[in-house]
């Protein structure tokens, strides 16, 4: 790692992965389960039509994900550019 | 025992334990009031966001509205869980890295105006008694339903309770208490649906059952089988949707920024200890909030297919049991219009002839006497739709109780107070609060319905705009936050009420803007939030100084255990 790392440079590597993070939310919910979902119907997966099962189910297991993938992320982030929080002495 | 003697246990049982969890975890300060501390850990602090979350409408009404719905019902379902991922990735760290308690402290320190936190405090009451107002009239009739009390003591007696713990614990109380209502809830919820799954297509897990076979012997599967019952009665296809693509998108955003801007949702993340806590804890939050939101679409077509496949064109003489007891409550209505003697069930195409009047509730309270589960089984469900009314219930009279106490009395008209008659004060005003909301739950003010679009409207359009700017843009200023919260808001309010309260008449697609119904216009509220404050902003003189140094410190997390020191 050479040079100092920035505070701007964490913000905008925090930046980036939200726009990445909100399109796969947006694509997965507003897409698939909404714009998309007539399409996605003539697909079938075992007893569900695919946009169905998106707006029912698949949407939701999406997000769950994401939050996740958010955290590790940012965690990783965190200790990179040095500003993880501090374990608290006293409670 | 029968049926009353099991819920009678159950009910007792689970309201014993509330109350010792409350003893055990009373508040002793005004942090420990408003945050619990700041010491909840994640896994634990996302259990009871779900409960908080997690109302009477989504245990009792939300499976029999998406029955009623088929794939529409998916807005309720992606806009009650998709406004998370909004929460933990745009909200939750920043707020917990700001600290203090409440939305309003944010809105008035971020924008260094009193006249913004005024605002914010007069929004965030109004949410919140919207909402618990329908809280408490759910334990009435959960009381009522089950246990055959009046609907009005039934109310007291929820009223009790939540007094106790509320009044007495304060956010740490309500904290645990929660989660233990979690536990409660969420297994009375996935019993019976586990049960009926069984049932119906040999499989443990109901979110697999939905898309699995009928156990009956023909072979296809479930959701084939429920859209050609609902084609040949004439009723819309179970996995086809009947609104407009336009207004669906409308509602499901609305539901969603409304979800990650309601005060009493957001607040939960103030008492973790760290920002990386508030992040993980809204992963969790949403994990135990899937949990239910999952099963649901399953128990809503499980119970449209018992329905449909047993009660249309039989005779009247010989309907089952639970049918007639449910009749007596006046949730199921049956005019024999043509006199046959059977039970004529169709959809809205030949509607003069339907007989049969569902309320949809009974989707969820009847549940296990359909399927014809034990007795204890019924039990459990009464005593979960309590625990989701009464947790939800307690987490927004506590919002209620710090915008009085801390928002209006320490950061407002009387800074001088000291801690003790602030927490006294807080105390005093969580106890009115109770009341007032028992008040509307005895006498609910006929719109109770109706008003659930406005909590979420106007969170929609007020909150989640003006913390996203304020977090999101170092310079944005408090001409452009508070013209766009008014703008907002205002434009939101004016939409529903012309639509609900003062034309109700013309509440139709044909007059509705861009076809975009009450529920949905929270959507372009939001959207003329941010365009007006982004105007109004360009003209004023961007925030001083020390608020964009405020801001930069936010988006950083490291720092964050020092914002609830001064209360420690």
């Amino acid at each position: 790692m050479a040079g100092k790392k920035t505070r701007k440079q964490y913000w905008e590597r925090n930046l980036k992965y939200l726009i990445i993070l909100l399109s796969i939310w947006f694509i997965v919910s507003f897409g698939f389960s909404i714009l998309l979902v007539d399409y996605l119907d003539n697909i079938r997966v075992g007893g569900f039509k695919l946009g169905f099962w998106f707006a029912h189910q698949g949407s939701i297991y999406v997000f769950v994900i994401l939050i996740f993938v958010y955290v590790y992320l940012m965690n990783r982030l965190d200790k990179e550019f040095h500003v993880e929080e501090e374990e608290r002495g006293k409670p | 025992m029968d049926v009353r003697a099991w819920t009678f246990v159950l009910v007792a049982l689970s309201f014993a334990l509330y109350i010792a969890v409350a003893i055990f975890a009373r508040a002793k300060s005004t942090g420990e009031f408003y945050v619990a501390g700041g010491k909840v850990p994640p896994v634990l602090n996302g259990m009871a966001t779900a409960a908080d979350w997690m109302s009477a409408a989504s245990f009792i009404s939300m499976a029999g509205l998406i029955s009623f719905m088929g794939r529409d019902g998916g807005v309720y379902l992606m806009g009650w869980t998709g406004g998370y991922v909004l929460l933990a990735l745009l909200l939750a760290p920043y707020l917990r890295k700001f600290g203090k308690y409440t939305v309003p402290d944010f809105i008035g320190d971020r924008y260094y105006s009193q006249t913004a936190r005024y605002v914010a405090v007069v929004c965030a009451i109004f949410v919140s008694f919207t909402y618990v107002a329908g809280q408490m009239r759910g334990v009435g009739i959960v009381f009522s339903r089950f246990l055959d009390v009046q609907i009005e003591i039934g109310v007291m007696i929820g009223m009790g309770i939540v007094f106790f713990y509320a009044v007495l614990g304060g956010m740490k109380g309500i904290t645990y208490t929660q989660v233990v209502q979690y536990c409660v809830l969420i297994f009375a919820y996935l019993v019976p649906a586990i049960f009926i799954s069984l049932m119906m297509t040999d499989q443990a897990v109901p979110q697999l059952g939905l898309g699995s076979t009928v156990n009956d012997g023909t072979g296809g599967f479930l959701l084939d089988r429920l859209d050609g019952l609902s084609r040949d009665l004439g009723f819309h296809e179970y996995t086809r949707g009947s609104k407009e693509t336009l207004n669906v998108f409308s509602i499901t955003a609305a539901l969603m920024v409304g979800t990650a801007g309601l005060p009493h949702v957001i607040v939960r993340f103030y008492t973790v200890p760290k920002v990386s806590a508030a992040r993980v804890s809204a992963g969790w939050a949403l994990v135990f909030i899937a949990l239910l939101y999952t099963t649901a679409p399953a128990v809503a077509a499980f119970a449209r297919m018992n329905l449909l496949s047993t009660i249309p064109n039989q005779p009247y003489a010989t309907a089952p049991d639970w049918f007639k007891n449910w009749e007596k409550t006046g949730l199921i209505k049956f005019e024999d219009k043509n006199n046959d003697g059977l039970i004529t069930y169709v959809g809205a195409a030949s509607e003069l002839e339907n007989e049969l009047t569902i309320d949809r509730d009974i989707m969820v309270l009847a549940n296990p006497e359909i399927a014809k589960l034990p007795h204890w089984v019924t039990g459990l469900v009464a005593a979960g739709g309590l625990a989701a009314a009464l947790s939800t219930a307690a987490g927004l009279l506590l919002v209620i109780s710090t915008s009085v106490a801390h928002d209006l009395l320490k950061k407002g008209i009387r800074p001088k107070i000291s801690e003790k008659g602030e927490l006294i004060t807080a105390r005093i005003a969580a106890g009115l609060a109770v009341c007032v909301a028992g008040y509307f739950g005895i006498h609910p003010p006929g719109f109770v319905a109706q008003v659930v679009a406005f909590a979420f409207g106007l969170a929609a359009s007020s909150f989640f705009p003006a913390i996203i700017m304020g977090i999101f843009s170092t310079r944005m200023n408090k001409y452009g936050a508070i013209s766009g919260m008014i703008a907002g808001i205002v434009f939101t309010a004016s939409y529903i009420i012309y639509f609900k309260f003062l034309q109700p008449g013309l509440n139709t697609p044909e007059h509705w803007w861009w076809g975009i119904s009450p529920e949905g216009i929270g959507t372009l509220g939001m959207m003329l939030n941010f365009l007006v404050a982004y105007v109004v902003f360009r003209f004023t003189p961007p925030a001083p100084r020390h608020i964009q140094v405020l801001v930069n410190r936010i988006r950083i997390p490291r720092g964050a255990g020092e914002a609830h020191e001064i209360s420690a």
